[in-house]
């Protein structure tokens, strides 16, 4: 079996599983934000039922509207906190105290390599990060899981996808996944399970499998995972889940797929979507004309203070174009405080960019963030269909956060080598 | 569900996302008037005002792409659309609109020959889409029969027998 199926047949109690079989499966975490869990509690509610079976498997977020933004928010909010109050979950993770699930959950040991979690968010594949199976789904689904602790599953056929080669200096994992959506669109991954595999993918650190697996949402995939290593272990005893003994299943030698593709990255330069699909990608270098208004770095995609660094690195010193709004936001209060410490922050600040709280708000075009008609924003988030950041006219480029901070250096679309950063071993 | 539909098509291209079907910016309404007055608005202003009540969505590949948003479903149908036929539809608005009992119809050959304002008549006992208006029938792709039952409940948290499986 590959790791999806095994991770499928786990939680349904079966030996093995093929593919388009339908299971029904245990879920190890049943996470909602304040959007999908608001939405689920009217169903709850409509739908007569009482009682969640197991409230301690719940995790529950507050990330799209928080700090909530007007008073219809602030009421979704308050709908969300009495229920939790009510049902005593104790996975409830306020504004302030958490920030984005998908870098929060992960970072507070909600996650395990080989776990079964069902998110009510598209990007719960970004837990694919740490070998585990995360499934976006609604919330009816949602609400289904609370009261009986499983979901059904049709287990999807699984493309496995392999990265070679060094990457050259300034491309990242986004230019990654950026590079799978340009050659297998929007739709090439559809009811599909992925699975990584490569020496690019094992050298990457946990902040760049989080980006890899996130965007496995724009390529319509049911999960995207990369199988855990040494450095899943590492990172996860960080966190509550110390001394846990792990379940490192991987492949086996004669998986199936249903087709196996490989990118060489030797000779790959920073990737770029443009307007008004994330599956609309070419060289950043192709698009040195286009003048920009927003920069944007933030997001479950790349809004970890990793990428904070590499942001940082480029603005050092350097000022934020006149023509120009940058706007950072931190994915999680841990970014946030580590970006503080290390002094980004102070770097962002004296560039002259905004540094917001913690928040999805304007990745979604919630608030904190949103474009107007016809301008150009150059983002570090994951979606850029019209009206996804703003108005529907708005222009929106997805990119690495060093081609968001030199093209908000240069005040247009702009190949981080063009800026004059010093090597650092 | 209805043993038959019938109704005039609307006709949207290839990945038609979640954030055009009902935006970000409005995911916080609940009332369903005001959710329908935004259904498409990012991809045609003015459709909330043009669409009729029974009207059909006819669309390309992979509708319903992007955010995990149940208000998309739920906003076509309390925008008056009484079915989606789409040539695939992407997995999370398939399980969404299947739960909450919304018609959707998987159907390869329909798209190409249609043209907005044609009615379309579905027939899920025979399984067969007909372009009234131009005379031609077209299959549609069966539910697996697991997902019939739920389509039969009315939806999956009326479908007894899984809520005790």
């Amino acid at each position: 079996m590959n790791l999806v199926e095994k991770i499928f047949a786990k939680h349904a109690g079966k030996k093995s599983v093929v593919p388009g079989e339908i299971i029904m499966a245990e879920c190890d975490v049943i996470m909602g934000n304040d959007l999908s869990t608001s939405l689920s509690i009217d169903i709850f509610r409509e739908n007569g039922f009482k009682k969640v079976l197991y409230p301690d498997k719940l995790a529950i977020v507050m990330s799209h509207f928080v700090p909530a933004k007007d008073i219809m928010t602030a009421k979704l909010c308050q709908k969300v906190r009495d229920w939790v109050k009510q049902h005593k979950i104790k996975n409830y993770i306020e504004a302030g105290k958490g920030g984005i699930e998908h870098v929060v959950l992960p970072d507070e040991g909600f996650i395990k390599p080989c776990d079964l979690i069902v998110g009510g968010d598209s990007h719960s594949v970004t837990y694919g990060a740490f070998g585990a199976a995360g499934i976006g789904i609604g919330s009816t689904d949602l609400v289904f899981a609370w009261v009986t602790g499983k979901l059904w599953f049709k287990v999807p056929p699984v493309i496995k996808i392999i990265y070679k080669g060094k990457k050259a200096r300034w491309v990242y994992a986004k230019d990654m996944i950026l590079l799978a959506l340009r050659e297998l669109t929007s739709s090439g991954a559809l009811y599909k399970g992925i699975e990584f595999d490569g020496e690019a993918v094992a050298g990457l650190d946990i902040a760049g499998r989080t980006t890899l697996a996130n965007m496995t949402a724009e390529l319509g995939a049911k999960c995207g995972i990369i199988k855990a290593d040494q450095k899943t272990i590492d990172h996860l005893n960080k966190t509550r889940l110390k001394g846990t003994k792990f379940d490192m299943s991987s492949a086996d030698s004669d998986a199936k797929y249903e087709k196996i593709v490989e990118f060489d990255l030797t000779k790959i330069e920073p990737q770029i979507a443009q307007p008004y699909s994330p599956d609309n990608v070419c060289d950043v270098s192709d698009l040195k004309r286009v003048k920009v208004n927003q920069v944007y770095i933030g997001s479950c995609t790349n809004g970890r203070v990793e990428d904070l660094r590499i942001a940082a690195q480029l603005l050092k010193g350097k000022k934020v174009h006149s023509d120009v709004r940058m706007i950072v936001t931190p994915a999680s209060q841990n970014a946030y405080l580590s970006a503080i410490n290390e002094g980004l922050v102070q770097i962002f600040i004296e560039a002259g960019a905004a540094v917001s709280t913690p928040t999805c708000g304007a990745c979604l075009g919630g608030f904190m963030g949103i474009v107007g008609p016809k301008e150009v924003c150059v983002s570090t988030t994951n979606r850029n269909y019209p009206g996804r950041m703003g108005d529907r006219e708005a222009l929106v480029y997805l990119a690495n956060p060093a081609v968001a901070a030199a093209s908000a250096i240069t005040g247009r679309i702009t190949h981080p080598e063009e800026i004059n950063v010093p090597v650092t071993v | 569900m209805s043993k038959t539909i019938k109704g005039k098509i609307w006709k949207f291209k290839d990945n038609i996302n979640t954030d055009v079907i009902i935006p970000g910016r409005y995911c916080h309404l609940t009332d369903l008037n005001e959710l329908a007055k935004h259904c498409m608005e990012d991809d045609d202003p003015d459709f909330a005002k043009k669409v009729s009540s029974g009207d059909i969505l006819l669309a390309g590949d992979n509708f319903g792409c992007g955010s995990s948003r149940e208000l998309a479903p739920i906003t076509l149908k309390a925008a008056g659309l009484s079915c989606v036929i789409a040539k695939s539809f992407a997995r999370i608005f398939y399980r969404n609109s299947i739960n909450i009992g919304f018609p959707i119809v998987e159907c390869t050959q329909a798209y190409d020959d249609a043209s907005v304002g044609d009615t379309f008549e579905i027939d899920f006992k025979s399984g067969t889409v007909t372009n009234t208006t131009k005379k031609k029938n077209y299959k549609i792709v069966p539910f697996p029969d697991f997902i019939e039952q739920i389509v039969k409940s009315g939806g999956l948290l009326k479908c007894k027998d899984l809520l005790s499986q």
